[in-house]
């Protein structure tokens, strides 16, 4: 009989978690999907169509429909003969449709979270219970709204624009669409949407739950497409409202295209968002904030915590906790519900990511990558810190998009400040520290349109979201979320 | 037979001046509670302080019977209730299972009562009477007795854990014979607490062990009781079972913590007409 | 072919999400258009009404630290609910009488829906950064008051009861309703509907009866927050105002305002009037 000190002398034995991965059967995929234009699903008139591939394991899902010039004159003109009738209907029958799409979603919650995973390759994890829960609580917050815009603007008397042309990003597609179409159908405005070109799915599944909820045609429109087919939506005259999510490079050029054509147009562009770790901060709490901040979603986010600002007192056990803590990040199979980090939306994308990294490390930053076996197909990048990294380094401040962190240090609040707003972007920061007036009073000085304090990537329809400076203009969320859908004139005396 | 007296007695109705005079009986026997691995001085203080004047804005309000503590907060209760009528009452004896060695569980209850316990309350060694070891259950009980000297001993029998009424009646017989001044339902620890038809079935124990040997013995029910309503129905199956010479808190107590602020509550609304809220009541 | 009897309904109280007699024992006639008795209804006695609010006093803890979000979702299913026995409310708003009945449920409908969309957006319209005179962040918010008794009109039965109720519960609030005395019936119909609809049991509890009989013991409840005194008639409000002041309870609209209920009768402050105002100090300094 073994003793107990024996079996101790063994030494441990790893427990390893079976694969437990989430089932496809939920989703049926058909080989082709047409765009939704006018209520009716139509074939693109160049008859093109281009594969959507699962970034996970390089297969073909299905093609996809790829909107021309035509296409999309089609979507907008179906958009402005629907419009009259959607804008004149009383606030709180809008409502209605609004509130079917949300129950919808939530009622599909599950198939939504596979297909988004399967074409965009961000763990199940997070499709389930981040984007799909959110995306259906926008369209539940803003159908509130649509009967009570009175008290969301006092004193002023509102109209909807008309035609939103909305371009949306790869990272978040189907929480994209959703905080693009709820307020704009909320406020009586009827829409083109843009998916990415990458992610094209859980925006036709959203299309058809629009047809099942009995919108009007033409209200909603999904072309589906590349860059040229988003450029045509944006520069179309039928347009009236543009809204965009993507890149800072993307975005200038469509305010450049929309220059002098009276289009309204709000713009949620790209980020470097510095998360600040204070000496006093609950380290093991910002570790995790760390984490949560460049690694969720691959660190696919604008507003993600791509520069580490540590005080230099507490720098070095910060990074070893969080050095510790990466070789317990789980990557692989994005469908497996124990995974971390999935795979990298796409082969253009881990390019993009390989070449950063390679300038880090060519200009002499220290780059750190736990070991860990990658799958052999699929796009797939190890999580990453950079440390001995300074200001003028790329990889500080050039947007990496992918799960690489940049590590620098300051010794006081004010350096920490000076640090953080180092940058053309301002869209989110973070700031750790057990001391209140000290997140007050940075919350104060950093130049981000959303702060996080002792918590990071927090998300929630009624709370506004949006940058500064370059990273854009225009809020998502709140009452705050309606504005850029309406023209708003002043109650005469 | 028991449940059904028990729930014809529980419909008492009971008015006016009864209820009046109900009310302050039944909070003249609470012994106020805590037993809380949590509990501090700071909270024994307060529990002390509500147990001599339950209502600072009412003087009329008798104080309670005692209060009851764990043995290493007895010093602290005794300081605190010092100059009043109120007792200090102790668990002892490895509380709640009683699972110690009985030489340890004796001189706890010694030390509580050098401490200032005037009351002891200790288990009945359940493992040893479910198993049939009466003689067992019996000595440990003498010796405690003795162990009190002065101070009065409750013998706790757990009657959730007895299993029947059978069970219930020779415990309240054998601990009544062993020397309990007092006999008491639960510790409170365990569910079920206090039920009518089991104290019911003890108090019908004490008037049968009165009958055949004189010697009176009281009657304690705790555990579970949250309301006047409800004290005020064990008070009828006591009062109709072993008369009034029982309706003292010489004889009855009702072990409780939350109940008291509910007899306040009925007080009150007794007498001025209103349902109150129960924030003009203190929590200790 | 003899002709099938239908199985009458029993109309009892909604109290703690479950339906009790009164322990009174007690219930009166309600009687159709053309005065023959439709059902009866329970006369609920003081020790009902103090059940209903012990009831509503343990479960508002709960509610009111739900999310806002979740609060709209269960009031909005409430709505999906009526949506589905729609028909059944019209008809026994009709067999009292009560004109428009289709109308006066469809509205019933859409302003439950309404407030459903103001839980989580309440804080917008009442909530406030303030900008004071020194280095703090200075900010008040609105919460629920707690328990709320609403005393709902007798016309229009299920309309009114949906105007004052639906704001007090979107807040965060526990309710005891007083329903209307001549149609109680439609009003219990709803309150199977809110005991199906995910709402927690004892957030909302109603009584039916006499309000000159319950009204006074409402407003001289310690443990009710605040009274809605929209449905009480003059004289009975009246007392009820003097009841409630022995506690500094808040009395919302007193008598003397009858409100538009088909147009005029929904409004955030309808949410407000049931929320008290906190403000919260912090300092702002590295």
């Amino acid at each position: 009989m073994t003793s107990r000190r024996e079996v101790e002398r063994q030494g441990a034995f790893s427990v390893e978690y079976a694969p437990a991965p989430e089932s496809t059967a939920i989703v049926s995929l058909a080989p082709r999907y047409d765009l939704y234009i006018g209520g009716r699903w139509v074939a693109p008139r160049s008859g093109a169509y281009l594969p959507s591939v699962n970034p996970a394991t390089e297969d073909v899902l299905c093609e996809v429909a790829h909107a021309g010039d035509d296409d999309v004159d089609a979507a907008v003109a179906a958009a402005r003969d629907a419009w009259p009738a959607w804008a004149a209907l009383p606030g709180k029958e809008r409502a209605k449709y609004v509130y079917r799409i949300a129950r919808q979603l939530q009622e599909r919650s599950r198939e939504f979270a596979v297909l988004e995973t399967l074409d965009g390759g961000k763990p199940i994890k997070e499709s389930r219970d981040v984007d799909v829960p959110l995306a259906a609580a926008h369209f539940f917050y803003y159908a509130g709204w649509a009967d009570k815009l009175e008290y969301a603007l006092p004193g002023a008397r509102v109209h909807p624009l008309g035609v939103a042309g909305q371009v949306i990003p790869w990272n978040f597609p189907l929480l994209m669409a959703a905080w693009k179409l709820a307020p704009a159908l909320a406020t009586g405005n009827v829409c083109v949407l843009k998916p990415a070109e990458t992610t094209p799915l859980t925006a036709l599944l959203l299309a058809r739950v629009c047809e099942e909820a009995g919108l009007p045609p033409g209200v909603v429109n999904v072309v589906t497409g590349g860059p040229a087919t988003g450029a045509a939506v944006v520069a179309h005259p039928g347009v009236d409202k543009v809204a965009f999510t993507g890149s800072t490079t993307v975005g200038k050029a469509i305010q450049k295209v929309v220059a002098g054509t009276g289009k309204k147009v709000t713009l949620e562009l790209g980020g470097k968002a510095a998360n600040v770790i204070f000496e006093d901060a609950a380290l093991d709490q910002a570790v995790e904030g760390i984490v949560n901040g460049i690694f969720f979603n691959q660190g696919h986010v604008c507003c993600a915590g791509s520069r580490l600002l540590v005080q230099e007192s507490v720098a070095d056990v910060v990074l070893d906790k969080l050095k510790a803590r990466l070789t317990t990040l789980r990557v692989g199979d994005p469908l497996d519900k124990n995974t971390d980090l999935g795979a990298i939306n796409s082969e253009a994308q881990l390019g993009r990511i390989q070449q950063l990294y390679d300038a880090g490390v060519a200009e002499g930053a220290e780059p750190y990558q736990p070991e860990c076996a990658l799958p052999d197909r699929g796009y797939w990048f190890r999580p990453t810190v950079f440390t001995n990294v300074s200001q003028s380094h790329r990889i500080a401040r050039e947007e990496i998009f992918g799960p690489v962190l940049s590590v620098l240090t300051f010794r006081t609040p004010e350096e920490a400040v000076a640090k953080a707003n180092n940058t053309p972007y301002g869209l989110s920061a973070g700031v750790w520290t057990e001391k209140g007036s000290k997140i007050l009073w940075m919350a104060d000085r950093l130049r981000a349109g959303v702060v996080w304090a002792n918590t990071f990537n927090r998300f929630d329809p009624a709370s506004p979201f949006g940058g500064f400076q370059e990273s854009g203009f225009g809020r998502e969320g709140g009452a705050a979320g309606l504005l850029p859908y309406l023209k708003v004139e002043k109650i005469p005396a | 037979m028991l449940e059904a007296r028990a729930a014809s007695l529980s419909q008492r109705s009971i008015k006016t001046s009864s209820k009046a005079a109900a009310l302050d009986l039944a909070i003249r026997c609470v012994d106020l509670t805590t037993l809380e691995g949590a509990d501090t001085p700071g909270k024994v203080r307060a529990l002390a302080a509500k147990a001599v004047r339950p209502d600072p804005l009412d003087a009329s309000v008798p104080p309670v019977a005692a209060v009851c503590v764990y043995p290493s907060l007895v010093g602290v209760a005794a300081a605190a209730v010092a100059g009043s009528d109120v007792g200090v009452a102790s668990v002892a004896g490895a509380f709640p299972s009683g699972q110690s060695p009985l030489d340890l569980r004796l001189a706890e209850i010694r030390r509580a009562v050098a401490d200032g316990a005037t009351e002891i309350d200790i288990v009945l060694n359940r493992g040893a009477f479910l198993a049939g070891r009466y003689q067992e259950c019996f000595e440990e009980i003498a010796a405690a007795k003795d162990a009190c000297g002065s101070a009065h001993l409750k013998t706790i029998l757990e009657t959730g854990e007895l299993g029947s009424y059978d069970q219930v009646r020779r415990a309240s017989v054998l601990a009544m014979a062993a020397g309990s001044d007092f006999i008491k339902t639960s510790t409170g620890k365990v569910s079920p607490a206090a039920t009518l038809p089991t104290v019911l079935c003890m108090a019908e124990a004490i008037r049968d062990f009165r009958r055949d040997t004189g010697a009176v013995v009281g009657l304690k029910a705790a555990g579970g009781i949250r309301t006047a309503k409800e004290a005020w129905q064990y008070l009828v199956v006591v009062l109709e079972t072993l008369g009034d010479e029982w309706m003292t808190p010489r004889l009855l107590r009702l072990g409780a913590s939350t109940l008291l602020n509910d007899l306040l509550l009925q007080r009150t609304k007794l007498r001025s007409g209103r349902y109150e809220k129960p924030s003009r009541f203190t929590i200790d | 072919m003899t002709e099938r009897l239908p199985v009458r309904k029993t109309y009892k109280l909604f109290v703690d999400g479950a339906f009790p007699r009164s322990e009174s024992g007690r219930t009166y006639p309600i009687l159709a258009a053309d005065g023959s008795t439709l059902a009866w209804a329970v006369r609920a006695s003081r020790k009902d009404l103090r059940d209903a609010v012990r009831a509503a006093r343990g479960a508002q803890p709960k509610w009111a630290s739900s999310t806002a979000y979740l609060r709209g979702q269960v009031l909005y299913r409430v709505a999906e609910m009526m949506e589905g026995r729609a028909a059944q409310l019209a008809d026994e708003l009709a067999a009292t009488g009560a004109a428009g009945a289709t109308a006066e449920v469809d509205a019933a409908i859409d302003r439950w829906v309404w407030y459903a969309g103001w839980a989580d957006k309440i804080a917008h319209v009442a909530g406030t950064v303030n900008a004071v005179a020194g280095p703090y962040f200075d900010f008040t918010v609105p919460e629920p008051v707690g328990v709320v008794g609403i005393v709902t009109p007798d016309e229009p039965a299920l309309l009114g009861f949906a105007s004052l109720v639906a704001p007090a519960v979107c807040a965060g609030n526990a309710v005891v309703v007083l329903a209307s005395e001549t149609n109680p019936l439609v009003v219990m119909t709803l309150a199977e509907i809110l005991a199906t609809s995910d709402l927690p049991a004892g957030v909302v509890n109603i009584l039916t009866g006499s309000k000159a009989e319950l009204g006074p013991w409402l407003a001289g409840h310690g443990d009710v927050d605040t009274i809605d005194l929209t449905g009480a008639p003059a004289d009975v409000g009246v007392e009820m105002e003097r009841l409630a002041a022995d506690d500094v309870k808040r009395v919302v609209r007193p008598l003397g305002s009858a409100p538009d209920w088909q147009d005029g009768a929904q409004s955030p402050w309808a949410v407000t009037a049931s929320m008290e105002l906190k403000t919260v100090w912090h300092p702002k300094g590295a």
